[in-house]
């Protein structure tokens, strides 16, 4: 999840040029929890804006693990004429920086026993949070392939097994050990992955905005009055980010 | 050890659109209010700043707006056959949190429900007889069409709602509803400049004799000044409305419509993070003395008060009922009781049209930027050669193009690789979208009550719903999504796919956040909650505000209803209860 | 007898001079109303204050580049606030800039301004402040380091640059403008802002309300400049803004917002009529409007493509903006002064509207210091500026990391 950056809770105060009367500053800090009779609480440099991920190191990963989800995330999204593959856009590092927040975690769900087994109506009823299920599940698959394709991490084995591996997980024909369940694995690697593909840069993924360029997708913009009525007219204008833009700098 | 505050007049649970509008409308009466919101503060410039508003992972998937399962989660489970258990994400329907409510994140679709609807029991029996419904607990509101009309006026002249009216005093207006009731007066604004998608949907639709007209939409056509004084923008079709903050002050909300002016007043308190455990009444059960309290602290506060208004969200209300003993909760097995009674939801479907020739621009778009079929909603259509009462709106209203979620692919495609890429090039601006949103009947068995497993983080039993779609609604889909089908046929794609909705319903996938009934208004004590004003049978100093007062739900979203429900309690208590206060408005 | 008599002649001597000194006012209500009125052109409540503190029980510090002086407390409280004085020393504290005891006043208590108040006026200011509720608060005014603490000091400063003067009426101008003259000079204080100030801290008479920089904020020049001053706007639109706070053009945010919630708003519509006939007939020196910056200048290209991608769903592709909410910024006085100090505040901070009963929305300007860095800011700000008729000096990157760094806490 977004790591925030802490707001600026001063009060305002005008400094002068020389001792003037010049006024105190706008409302209270915006955590006080009783507002009376006031303006709309509002405090100078108040942002909570998602903080740039940075590549580089693992924070979640260990190293096997990252060049396995590296190696999914090309097979999911594979670099072709289209666009470039999943592991060159990201989404592994996307992936990393979630598991280790709140996500990996799950700290915003209801995680209080008993745990029960549930119908599919009723969702996801495990104990284990998402850093858990990819912990045991990139193991499980290790153990998995070490048992059945010669030893292989799966980095090491070609396109097409690799394919095919991801194919039988999918349809839940593959049976791992310590109850980890491939179908459900899978459905959860696959929407991180594509989150990550998809998700703004800011993220770690979807470097240079590249899912976006491939779909015509505009990204961060606000304002469509111009375009609305030009049916079946291209959108003219590039995609932008959260982050600051490289043509915004001068040349 | 409970600490006790000083007294105040008005104690509102709940500062979203009702806790907003009332608190507004009493303070304005000179009573000194006090509203408890469980969540923070919201403001435009900061929590929706224009330069980080546009993340789809923070706000449409990990959904930081909302309430989190950890704050407060629900269980669920379709009939008494099945073990109620956690959601433990939320799925199917997202309550909001904070000021504001999900008032802030909303899309904007701004119905009035018809006169058949508020008397449907009559409406039905009159013109089908009662074996039509047979299995269904469909009931009387206790209002009619009429008098709720200067109520919606009230909610839709606040909000800026854009839209064409389609009957003003009788007269069927062109390129409106025709099927709508009559009204006083057109929308404050005009409707939104159309888009692609909904124009071609618009056009087959008239083909096939239908009568398509613009969604009324709480995100503003034009800038606008509203009667509280308050200025609201133009919607610049962002795409990113529904579960995200608006950035400049073009969908209305709380925020944009009430509180510059409500926070200003000297007898308004707004206390935030603080969650209200229950309401407390006096020895005689009878009479409400306040609310207790948590704040972030940990602390617990008792607030007394001379009048308790519930507009927590209609679920929560509910809960906060059965937590504090108000009324005696609804049994399935008997169908006596009145707390829990008659929840219903939303019964929807969806039809996916694919082109080859077509871009539709789908990041062009607003929450209720569209084009709505009625023809098939309600009773607006007769009903006696079908198996089934109701009806669905058909929208086309193509919200976003946000490409986490929103990346169709043509049935049969795969989920990853090559083929799932070029799929997802391919389409991602070819395809257009469109639903029905269908009427959802009461039940004897579908109702809300307490778990008897799962509690919160404070200890108090988490809220159980027990609900599946009756075969009646599912028929009611069927017969719908053909219509959508002539539809997609009429549009002349390369192919179509339409989802249908099944019975056993899916808490996982979202579909609705249109949770109604549980606190329902009538006539009756015995099978209502509040009566006609909202005002609660058996706590005459407590109210209960919001779609929980819905006796059933429509083809259509809730909040425009909800607004003018607001509005009529808001009108009971300053012109009648104030009068006598305390004293039941309604003789049981 | 005689003595009788002479006793009676003296007690008639004294009352016929009470009563001349009473001839103006009918009574003591009329007084403490048109006291409070004249509080409200003072913004007296702007300085002694706190944010919701006690009415005129001392305000917040104010950090002046000398150190910090805190407004004292001026509620009739016989120990911590001004219980002890009595009319004449309050009168004299006014327009001497010397307090009750002989002790001076900094000049961050204005009373170069309110020097030229008429007697009147001030004795019905006393007379209001005699009512307020007098509140305990003891405030230690002087916080200056050594030697500036040294009020004795201000005897050489008031030497140098302070010179008396009670307000003189010109003939040959209107009743109408001299009120004007009268408010923008005595109790409106406004070259306190808006003069350029000297070194030692006075204002620059010869520059009189043509701009001064706050230190992170850039009060305008309000003479009758037409292209960066108030020329270019009507009567009507200068009454309109100080009386709600907004024209169709432009939000007051910031310090002046403050100054029209509690002061210009409140004022009566006639007063504001004046001050814009006096404002407008101000000279506005010697600037000459600049040559706007060619579209194809780097900084302004980068600009144009920040602008366009950050800035104009609100104030528009054309900086047209859209009033009540956003204001525009073509043709905006404000936003080509020759500071850039407002402008760079607004952007790296945001900035909330002000609220006055008649324009309640209070929208604000939201933060930007997150995403734009120091170049960014200046080249978006310098677009701004020379675009759509606009023209002004570009901006620099130190000037924004300036404002950034000083005004963050």
């Amino acid at each position: 999840m977004s790591e925030l950056c802490p707001k600026r809770l001063s009060r305002r105060r005008f400094l002068s040029s020389v001792a003037l009367t010049v006024l105190a500053g706008s409302a209270g800090p915006v955590l006080a929890r009783s507002y009376v009779g006031g303006n709309l609480p509002w405090t100078s440099y108040a942002a909570d804006p998602p903080r740039q991920v940075m590549p580089g190191g693992w924070k979640f990963f260990t190293e096997q693990e990252a060049r396995t989800i590296e190696a999914i995330a090309d097979r999911m999204i594979p670099p072709d004429g289209l666009s470039i593959g999943g592991k060159e856009a990201g989404c592994a590092v996307y992936l990393d920086r979630q598991l280790a927040g709140s996500y990996g975690n799950s700290s915003r769900l209801y995680t209080q026993g008993p745990f029960l087994p549930g119908l599919p109506t009723q969702g996801y009823q495990g104990a284990d949070n998402p850093a858990q299920i990819y912990r045991k599940g990139l193991a499980a698959i290790d153990t998995y392939l070490k048992q059945n394709k010669g030893g292989k991490a799966f980095a090491d084995l070609s396109p097409n097994e690799q394919d095919a591996f991801l194919t039988d997980l999918e349809a839940g024909k593959i049976k791992l050990d310590n109850d980890v369940d491939g179908k459900a694995l899978f459905n959860v690697i696959l929407g991180s992955i594509m989150e990550g593909f998809f998700a703004d840069p800011v993220y770690g993924g979807n470097k240079d905005m590249a899912s976006w360029k491939m779909i015509g997708f505009p990204g961060a913009r606000y304002d469509y009055r111009d375009h609305v009525s030009k049916f079946n007219e291209t959108y003219p204008h590039p995609p932008i980010s959260i982050a600051s833009q490289p043509f915004w700098a001068e040349k | 050890m409970t600490k006790i505050l000083p007294r105040k007049d008005v104690v509102i649970v709940g500062l979203g659109w009702t806790g907003a509008i009332l608190a507004h409308e009493l303070t304005e009466q000179g009573l000194d209010v006090l509203a408890i919101e469980r969540g923070p503060w919201r403001d435009t410039a900061t929590d929706f700043n224009i330069g980080y508003v546009q993340d789809e992972l923070r706000y449409g998937i990990r959904r930081d707006l909302f309430l989190q399962p950890r704050v407060e989660a629900m269980t669920m489970r379709n009939n008494l056959s099945q073990t109620a258990l956690p959601m433990r994400d939320y799925g199917s329907f997202l309550p909001g949190n904070g000021v504001g409510g999900a008032g802030v994140h909303w899309n904007g679709h701004t119905w009035r429900f018809w006169d058949s609807d508020f008397r449907i029991k009559s409406h039905l029996t009159e013109r089908y007889g009662a074996a039509k419904f047979d299995g269904l607990q469909l009931q009387d509101w206790g209002v009619t069409g009429e008098e709720m009309e200067p109520f919606y006026d009230k909610f839709e002249y606040l909000a800026g709602i854009s839209g064409k009216a389609g009957n003003i005093k009788g007269r069927i207006q062109e390129g409106g509803n025709p099927f709508e009731d009559s009204r006083a007066r057109d929308y404050p604004l005009p409707p939104m400049q159309m888009s692609y998608a909904p124009s071609l949907f618009a056009d087959a639709a008239r083909k096939l004799g239908y009568h398509p007209f613009p969604t009324p939409s709480a995100n503003l056509s034009k800038a606008y000044i509203n009667p509280l004084g308050i200025a609201m923008g133009e919607c610049t079709l962002c795409g990113f409305c529904e579960r995200f903050g608006c950035a400049n002050y073009s969908k209305a909300s709380a925020q944009t419509t009430i509180l510059p002016v409500l926070m200003k007043k000297k007898n308004f308190e707004l206390r935030t993070d603080s969650e209200v455990l229950r309401i407390d009444l006096d020895g005689s059960g009878k009479m409400a003395k306040g609310v207790t309290y948590v704040d972030t602290s940990d602390e617990e506060y008792f607030q007394p008060a001379d009048m308790v208004l519930l507009c927590a969200y209609g679920l929560h209300n509910v809960r906060l009922l059965l937590l504090s003993g108000i009324g005696k909760p609804y049994d399935p097995n008997s169908g006596e009781g009145a707390v829990g009674r008659n929840y219903c939801y939303q019964t929807n479907a969806g039809m996916q049209v694919f082109f080859d020739d077509k871009n539709f621009n789908p990041f062009i778009a607003s929450g209720a930027l569209g084009q709505t079929v009625d023809d098939f909603n309600g009773d607006a259509f007769d009903h006696g050669s079908v198996n089934f009462v109701g009806g669905a709106g058909i929208n086309c209203i193509p919200t976003n193009g946000r490409p986490i979620a929103m990346r169709p692919v043509p049935p049969g495609t795969p989920r990853w690789g090559a083929k799932w890429k070029a799929a997802t090039a391919q389409a991602y601006k070819s395809t257009m979208t469109y639903s029905s949103q269908g009427s959802s009947y009461p039940t004897q068995g579908n109702y809300l009550d307490l778990d008897p497993t799962y509690s919160d983080r404070f200890g108090r039993p988490l809220l159980r719903i027990t609900f599946d779609f009756p075969d009646n609604d599912l028929k009611m889909s069927d017969y719908v999504s053909d219509r959508m089908e002539d539809i997609a046929k009429a549009l002349g794609g390369r192919q179509y796919n339409g989802a249908r909705r099944k019975k056993g319903w899916d808490s996982v996938p979202y579909q609705s956040t249109h949770n109604t009934g549980g606190a329902i208004m009538g006539t009756d004590p015995k099978t209502s909650v509040v009566n006609r004003y909202l005002q609660n049978w058996d706590v005459s100093n407590l109210f209960v505000i919001g779609a929980s007062a819905f006796a059933h739900n429509a083809g259509k979203n809730p909040t425009g209803t909800v607004g003018a429900l607001a509005f009529i309690a808001a009108d009971a208590i300053r012109t009648k209860y104030l009068r006598n206060p305390g004293a039941p408005l309604v003789s049981a | 007898m005689m003595k009788k008599l002479s006793i009676l002649i003296a007690f008639g001597a004294l009352s016929i001079s009470v009563n001349a000194a009473l001839a103006d006012s009918t009574d003591l209500a009329d007084r403490v109303i048109n006291g409070r009125y004249q509080a409200v052109l003072g913004d007296c409540a702007a300085c002694h204050t706190k944010q919701d503190g006690q009415p005129f029980a001392g305000g917040e510090a104010l950090q002046t580049p000398f150190g910090a002086l805190v407004p004292p407390n001026i509620t009739p409280d016989k120990e911590t606030g001004i219980g002890n004085w009595n009319e004449a020393d309050f009168i004299r504290m006014m327009k001497t800039g010397t307090g009750h005891d002989g002790i001076r006043l900094y000049p961050a208590m204005p009373y170069p301004a309110y020097s030229k108040m008429s007697d009147r006026d001030l004795s019905d200011m006393w007379a209001y402040l005699t009512t307020l509720q007098p509140v305990k608060n003891k405030v230690v005014a002087n916080q200056l380091p050594f030697p500036l603490n040294i009020r004795l000091s201000m005897w050489g400063w008031n030497l140098l640059n302070f010179d008396p003067q009670p307000f003189v009426a010109d003939e040959k101008q209107t009743a109408e403008w001299n009120r004007g003259a009268y408010l923008v000079q005595g109790p409106g204080h406004c070259a306190t802002c808006h003069s350029p100030k000297s070194f030692l801290g006075a204002d620059k008479d010869s520059q009189f309300l043509q701009g001064a920089s706050l230190q992170g904020w850039y009060a305008p020049n309000i003479t009758a400049d037409p292209h960066i001053g108030i020329g270019s706007w009507s009567e009507d639109e200068i009454v309109t803004y100080l009386k709600t706070g907004s024209t169709d053009k432009t939000i007051a945010s910031g310090p002046m917002a403050e100054a029209i919630a509690q002061s210009t708003s409140l004022m009566k519509e006639q007063d504001l009529k004046a001050i814009a006939v006096y404002l407008k007939s101000l000279s506005p020196g010697s600037t000459d409007k600049p040559t706007a910056l060619k579209a194809d200048d780097a900084r302004m290209v980068a600009g144009a493509a920040i602008y366009h991608d950050t800035c104009s769903a609100c104030h528009g592709q054309e900086g047209k903006g859209a009033m009540p909410l956003f204001p525009a910024l073509a043709g905006n006085s404000l936003v080509q002064q020759p500071s850039p100090e407002t402008l760079a505040h607004v952007v790296l901070a945001g900035s909330q509207a002000v609220y006055t009963p008649s324009k309640q929305t209070t929208p604000a300007m939201p933060s930007f210091a997150w995403r734009l860095n120091d170049q960014q800011v200046s080249d978006v700000l310098t677009y701004v500026r020379n675009s759509w008729g606009n023209a002004a000096a570009p901006v620099n990157a130190s000037d924004v990391s300036d404002i950034r760094g000083s005004a963050q806490n």
